[in-house]
């Protein structure tokens, strides 16, 4: 056997970061893995079961890699209005939204959640890996609004709880009075303030925490004590690409816009982003590519940058692939010519030099069930 | 990692890619990989195999295993001439985990080469090896 081909970004010969949860992880024996900058668990009993158990029953995942940035002041949301692709001015107190962070080509920095916790201030979690390069855009471009932003990703420790049954376990184990969907709610937790965000990347019911980091291993062990299934970042992203939720790095990146990617609905052009004269123009004249989901017919598992195959001639590339143990058959999304991005369309995806029958889908690949 | 339940059995001989052989008289053997690559590895969901008459060499691949997360090339610690593959692998790629020198064999080879024997490892050269990586 050669080397793993890890298709998790890595990051070489660089001291790594740990979450608070690190020695739950260590003591459930968890295979850690470096994930931008962290040293994340990839899986505990196995990817399987992990994406089984959010799918069915009630998963949680240490997120506490992802960054928190607060946005405070009389021009946060002339500032986030100008920063971010959704129309912020929507976004209600106790209310989350999901938007594009642009650059002026309209290439996308990083897509995000914020959530509006008072009248002029926010929070907005960030993508680990862009997290210092998102603080530095938004620290640049406040300048001229009357407005603070705070790097306080070190204030928070992040739990995902997702699955059917999460809210209910939730309920009972900590006394927790759940938002819906698409809502944030500040709570008490291990009797410290908290927030609990009605949102998630699994495509299953669920929320995520945002607690404090001294009291995450006791809420970890409480939870993992109430039948929650400690899930990793293998789960998390089958679970996420099964459902079509985009991966920045692979299905985003700065050199691709929101609507190519199938994200121009959360671009509120008139709003005058950065980025929105691009987004629009692309929106108006279509893009070249478009980011379409696919699944293999029959046997292997495609993989982030196979080509993609039309009568022979290569039409794309895969920005996610991987092995659905839902559907048990391989799934990605690839960006490819716009024409031939249309369910239904059958194309091959070049797997390491064998062409595997694919079909481009509709989103999303995997349906929740109920 | 921990090895408490890593087990590399005496009879087999050893390729430093993770790859074992099993010899069958002087001119066969069955080919696998061991439980630290299936460990490596995680839960195999695929197993794409060689072509039945396909000639394979030592230190190249030969065939190709999948986890959720991960693809590997499967090296060939000698070479010879496929004469069988497992096909029950096709539908329980899991063997592979399950019982990866019995059950989750890869392929059965007619060795060109036997004296390339003198070049693998034995169990306790391998178990040496893994510790030191």
């Amino acid at each position: 056997m050669a080397q793993l081909f890890n298709t998790l970004p890595r990051v070489a010969e660089q001291a790594l970061r740990r979450t608070p949860l690190y020695e739950r992880h260590a003591d459930l024996g968890a295979k850690l893995v470096p994930f931008a900058g962290w040293e994340m668990p990839v899986t505990y009993e196995g990817i399987r079961e992990e994406h089984t158990a959010v799918r069915t029953h009630a998963g949680m995942f240490d997120v506490s890699h992802m960054g928190e940035v607060e946005v405070e002041g009389p021009g946060a949301l002339a500032f986030l209005q100008r920063v971010l692709s959704n129309d912020v001015a929507k976004l209600e107190i106790g209310g989350a939204q999901y938007s594009c962070l642009c650059n002026e080509a309209g290439g996308v920095l990083d897509d995000l959640f914020t959530y509006r916790l008072g009248g002029d201030r926010y929070l907005i979690v960030t993508n680990s890996a862009n997290h210092d390069a998102d603080l530095a855009w938004l620290g640049r471009l406040s300048r001229g609004f009357d407005v603070a932003v705070r790097d306080v990703a070190d204030r928070y420790a992040m739990l995902a709880v997702q699955g059917p049954h999460a809210r209910a376990i939730l309920t009972r184990a900590l006394g927790l009075a759940l938002p819906t969907r698409m809502r944030v709610a500040t709570a008490r937790v291990g009797n410290r303030p908290a927030l609990v965000c009605g949102t998630g990347y699994t495509g299953e019911d669920g929320v995520e925490l945002l607690i404090d980091p001294e009291v995450a291993p006791a809420i970890w062990v409480e939870l993992l004590d109430a039948g929650v299934v400690p899930c990793g970042l293998g789960a998390r992203d089958t679970l996420r690409l099964e459902v079509c939720f985009h991966l920045h790095g692979n299905d985003l990146t700065p050199e691709r816009n929101p609507i190519e990617a199938g994200l121009g609905w959360c671009c509120a052009d008139a709003t005058g982003f950065i980025g929105a004269d691009a987004v629009a123009r692309a929106r108006r004249e279509g893009t070249d590519e478009k980011l379409a989901p696919f699944k293999i017919e029959g046997a292997g598992i495609p993989r982030e940058g196979n080509p993609v195959l039309s009568d022979g001639e290569r039409v794309g590339t895969v920005a996610s692939g991987t092995f659905s143990p839902s559907l048990e058959v391989g799934i990605g999304m690839a960006y490819l010519r716009a024409a031939l991005a249309e369910p239904g369309t059958a194309v091959e995806i070049d797997v390491r030099g064998k062409h595997r029958p694919a079909r481009i889908a509709s989103k999303p690949l995997y349906q929740r069930k109920g | 990692m921990t090895l408490s339940d890593a087990h590399y059995p005496d009879d087999l001989l050893y390729h430093d890619q993770h790859d074992w052989a099993r010899l069958e008289g002087d001119e066969h053997a069955v080919f696998g990989i061991t439980w630290y690559a299936q460990d490596s590895l995680g839960e195999v969901v695929f197993y794409d195999p060689p072509e039945v008459g396909a000639t394979i060499s030592k230190d190249a691949s030969y065939a190709e295993v999948e986890s959720v997360k991960a693809v590997s090339d499967v090296i060939a610690p000698m070479s010879g001439e496929i004469v069988e593959v497992n096909d029950s692998l096709e539908d329980s790629p899991e063997k592979i985990n399950e019982d990866p020198y019995g059950e989750g064999w890869l392929v059965k080879v007619k060795l060109t080469q036997p004296e390339e024997r003198g070049a693998l490892l034995g169990a306790e050269e391998y178990r040496k090896m893994l510790e030191k990586a």
